[in-house]
């Protein structure tokens, strides 16, 4: 057993075996505890409705679940060893793969810490364009994660909407740097391109022709009997819950928590926009259902609309984006978490340093959904198996994430 | 080089496009002019077929005709419902193959006919193979009884004219709920079983209010012929008056709407498709099914649609008759307009789930069902 101690204060860090482990298989249901008229239902790792490689066990009585289990690892694909393995800059592409639907927030996330980590700040055009691609990023998140989970109760259409929507905003993405999902857009002190001419003005009518669609898909879904009936009383995560089990974002506003990072820690000149931290009110149920998670994302779409606006409104008009960027990235022995609100919640990155070595010693992500997974099993005990899938729908998961 | 590409595609599909637009012309031709058409197949089986087999030769007649509606019915119906889906979403749908897509239906049909059969292993295979071909045989048969129409003699134009015809329909379709039993049951699939058990308790449920909802109707003709439910909705302002769904309002149109739900249980549509439920049972009591017998289930439930559809039309909307005269096609367009109905409700709700399903049957439409079969008698009786 050898155990990798930090650089900065000789605290253990990982813990290596030598000798392999042996399978544990402890954690899936054995037949032999079923009782009589129960059955187990493997869900996933292939399945329309579990957003991804999840794999979900269930314990089920009929249609009502007795117990479920999720299992995890599916997409695991070592990013915190790869990190320890690459330069600083380097490490970007690989952040933009754990929530692939989010890949902004997460190079953000990342450059925020490594520019901690060095001490230096951006300017303000580059901290005006990492806001605009940070909520349009947001927004594009939650138009997919409205538009599936849509799908998940059985509606088709919005989805499409959605995605109609989404596909503008990863079109307005493309050109301005080149890619339409995996963008390596945010830099270490700076953005990779400055916004192209005529963008500004294409993000505007953007958002002049997004809003009446979104408010049209908002009647459609968001207020149908059917749906609210299927969501306004399932996978109740009480404000208590929410706190004990660390949830972030709207997930934890969906308990009727006001917790916003962009207001309560707020970076990148958060504080200075206008707009309201949008907090489940449950006219249909019990606080913390799936449907409040659900709408707290629709009315956070408006709020990054708002916000937006005011941050090409105050953009100023001339500013190198690469005037920060450092030639090379050697920062001083030391460690640095920043944390920051992406689409899921609260994403952050923890980065121990060597001193004056090109490579980071430890990067650590700290992933709203994994957190966010950890009270799964709470929620859908007792459930039936349609609501197993609303509940995965509202926590709004993305396994890339999940697994890293 | 994709010019070139759709330029030789264009000269291929321009001629086969015609195929399905003339046999379409053909159908609803031959639909409009039934009375004549039956008239004339009528004489000649008198001229030239021996007594004894002239009824046989007739009813044989009758069901390949409807036989055949039916089987092309699908790719007609698949087509619209991708094109209704389709707009509804703010897209265009099939566009490629032939005109506005229209010969994409017979490409998928000739590839479903092609793929390869498979039957899972530990799969009950008697069972498995029986399914598909009763969900079909349920759903064709119960067209038997369906009248298009009445010769200026009074001759109803129907395969079967049966004096209990809604009592025949009731029955047939309770068979399409064992076939997709059996197929749950048999895929040896848990999601397939599933779904198979949903759909036992859904339709089940469900023919409760239909029976009711078509007793209420019976109780006011005062027969259980179907063609005499429909002569009876003859006459009134325009031809439309005296239809079912506007006598006794709004009564009858309570019983309308809540047969057409009952319809839409009994075919597993959206928002009562949890038999198959895409999101939760990736397909439910057919996930194991390929190629040909997947095609039945599909058969199956466009004919279902039709089935339940055109009883809607004969029961409340007045089946042939309407402002412009009597004619089987408007029987026709009545039926194929509750069809579009029925996708448009798909492409645009949720699907409920299974106990609020179950609750929506036992605590609402059953007791309303009752209400208004007792409400109409005695309005009946008064009268």
């Amino acid at each position: 057993m050898a155990e990798q101690r930090s650089p900065v204060d000789g605290a253990p860090l990982v813990t290596l075996y030598d000798e392999e482990l042996p399978p544990d298989n402890s954690y899936a249901f054995s037949p032999e505890e079923l009782e009589e008229d129960e059955m187990i239902l493997n869900m996933g790792p292939q399945h329309p409705s579990t957003h991804g490689v999840l794999r979900v066990e269930l314990k089920t009585d009929g249609e009502i679940v007795k117990d479920a289990r999720p299992h995890i690892g599916y997409l695991h694909r070592n990013f915190e060893k790869h990190a320890e393995n690459i330069d600083y800059q380097g490490v970007i592409p690989f952040t933009d793969r754990m929530d692939y639907v989010g890949s902004m927030g997460n190079s953000l996330a990342y450059a925020l810490t490594v520019e901690k980590l060095l001490g230096i700040g951006v300017g303000e055009r580059v901290a005006g364009i990492r806001v605009i691609t940070a909520e349009l990023q947001r927004i594009a998140s939650h138009l997919l994660a409205m538009g599936t989970y849509g799908m998940d109760i059985g509606a088709f259409t919005p989805f499409l909407l959605c995605f109609q929507q989404r596909e503008r905003i990863l079109d307005l993405f493309e050109w301005l740097c080149g890619a339409r999902l995996l963008y390596n857009y945010n830099w270490v002190g700076g953005v990779s391109h400055d916004l192209p001419e005529g963008w500004t003005d294409k993000c505007r009518r953007f958002l002049d022709e997004f809003v009446p669609v979104l408010d049209e898909v908002d009647k459609l879904l968001s207020h149908n009997k059917i749906f609210i009936r299927r969501t306004a009383d399932i996978g109740i995560i009480t404000p208590e819950m929410a706190k004990d089990y660390a949830l972030s974002g709207p997930n934890l506003r969906g308990s009727g928590i006001d917790w916003d990072l962009r207001r309560d820690d707020p970076y990148l000149g958060y504080e200075n926009y206008d707009f309201n931290v949008v907090v489940a009110t449950s006219p249909h149920g019990p606080v913390g259902s799936c449907w409040d998670r659900y709408f707290v994302r629709v009315r956070e779409m408006y709020e990054s609309v708002k916000i937006v606006r005011q941050a090409l409104d105050r953009l100023p008009a001339e500013g190198d984006v690469h005037e920060n960027v450092p030639r090379f990235v050697r920062p001083l022995a030391g460690e640095a978490y920043c944390r920051s609100e992406a689409p899921r919640g609260e994403l952050a990155f923890y980065i121990v340093a060597e001193n004056k070595k090109p490579i980071p010693y430890r990067v650590k992500g700290r992933s709203p959904c994994f957190v966010a997974m950890g009270l799964f099993h709470e929620i859908t005990r007792g459930e039936m198996i349609a609501d197993i899938i609303a509940i995965i729908g509202s926590l709004d998961i993305v396994l890339g994430e999940i697994d890293r | 080089m994709i010019t070139r590409f759709r330029q030789i595609e264009m000269r291929l599909m321009g001629p086969l496009t015609m195929i399905p637009i003339v046999l379409l012309l053909v159908i609803l031709g031959t639909i409009a002019a039934l009375p004549v058409v039956a008239t004339i197949l009528s004489e000649l089986v008198a001229d030239f077929v021996p007594p004894a087999l002239q009824h046989l030769t007739i009813v044989v007649l009758g069901t390949a005709g409807f036989v055949g509606i039916l089987a092309l019915n699908p790719i007609y119906s698949i087509w619209l419902e991708r094109k209704v889906a389709a707009h509804v979403q703010d897209r265009l749908g099939p566009m490629r193959v032939g005109w506005h897509g229209l010969l994409q239906s017979f490409a998928d049909g000739v590839k479903l006919m092609f793929k390869e059969d498979l039957v899972p292993r530990d799969a009950d295979r008697v069972l498995f193979g029986a399914a598909p071909m009763l969900a079909v045989a349920s759903a064709f048969a119960a067209f038997a009884i369906v009248p298009w129409g009445v010769r200026e003699d009074g001759t109803v134009l129907a395969v079967a004219n049966l004096n209990i015809g809604v009592l025949y329909f009731i029955a047939i379709t309770s068979l399409g709920a064992l076939a997709v039993l059996m197929a749950g049951w048999g895929s040896n699939n848990k999601y397939a079983l599933y779904g198979g058990m949903r759909a036992a308790a859904q339709m089940v449920s469900y023919e409760i209010p239909t029976a009711i909802l078509v007793l209420v109707v019976v109780a006011q003709v005062g027969s259980l012929s179907i063609p005499d439910i429909v002569n009876a909705q003859a006459g009134g302002i325009l031809g439309v008056g005296d239809w079912l769904i506007f006598q006794l309002f709004p009564l009858n149109l309570i019983a309308f709407v809540l047969f057409f739900i009952c319809g839409l249980a009994e075919t597993n549509r959206t928002p009562f498709d949890i038999p198959e439920a895409e999101s939760e049972l990736v397909a439910g009591f057919h996930t194991e099914y390929s190629g040909m017998r997947f095609a039945f289930f599909f058969l199956a439930e466009y004919g279902n649609m039709l089935l339940v559809s055109m009883l809607a039309a004969l029961l409340f909307l007045g089946g042939w008759i309407g402002p412009f005269g009597s004619n089987p096609l408007l029987f026709f367009v009545k039926g194929f307009g509750l069809v579009v109905v029925q996708m448009w409700l798909r492409w645009t709700l949720p699907r409920l789930r299974v106990d609020q399903l179950m609750g929506i049957c036992w605590k609402y439409v059953i007791p309303i069902s009752f209400f208004l079969l007792v409400v109409t008698t005695v309005i009946k009786g008064l009268l």
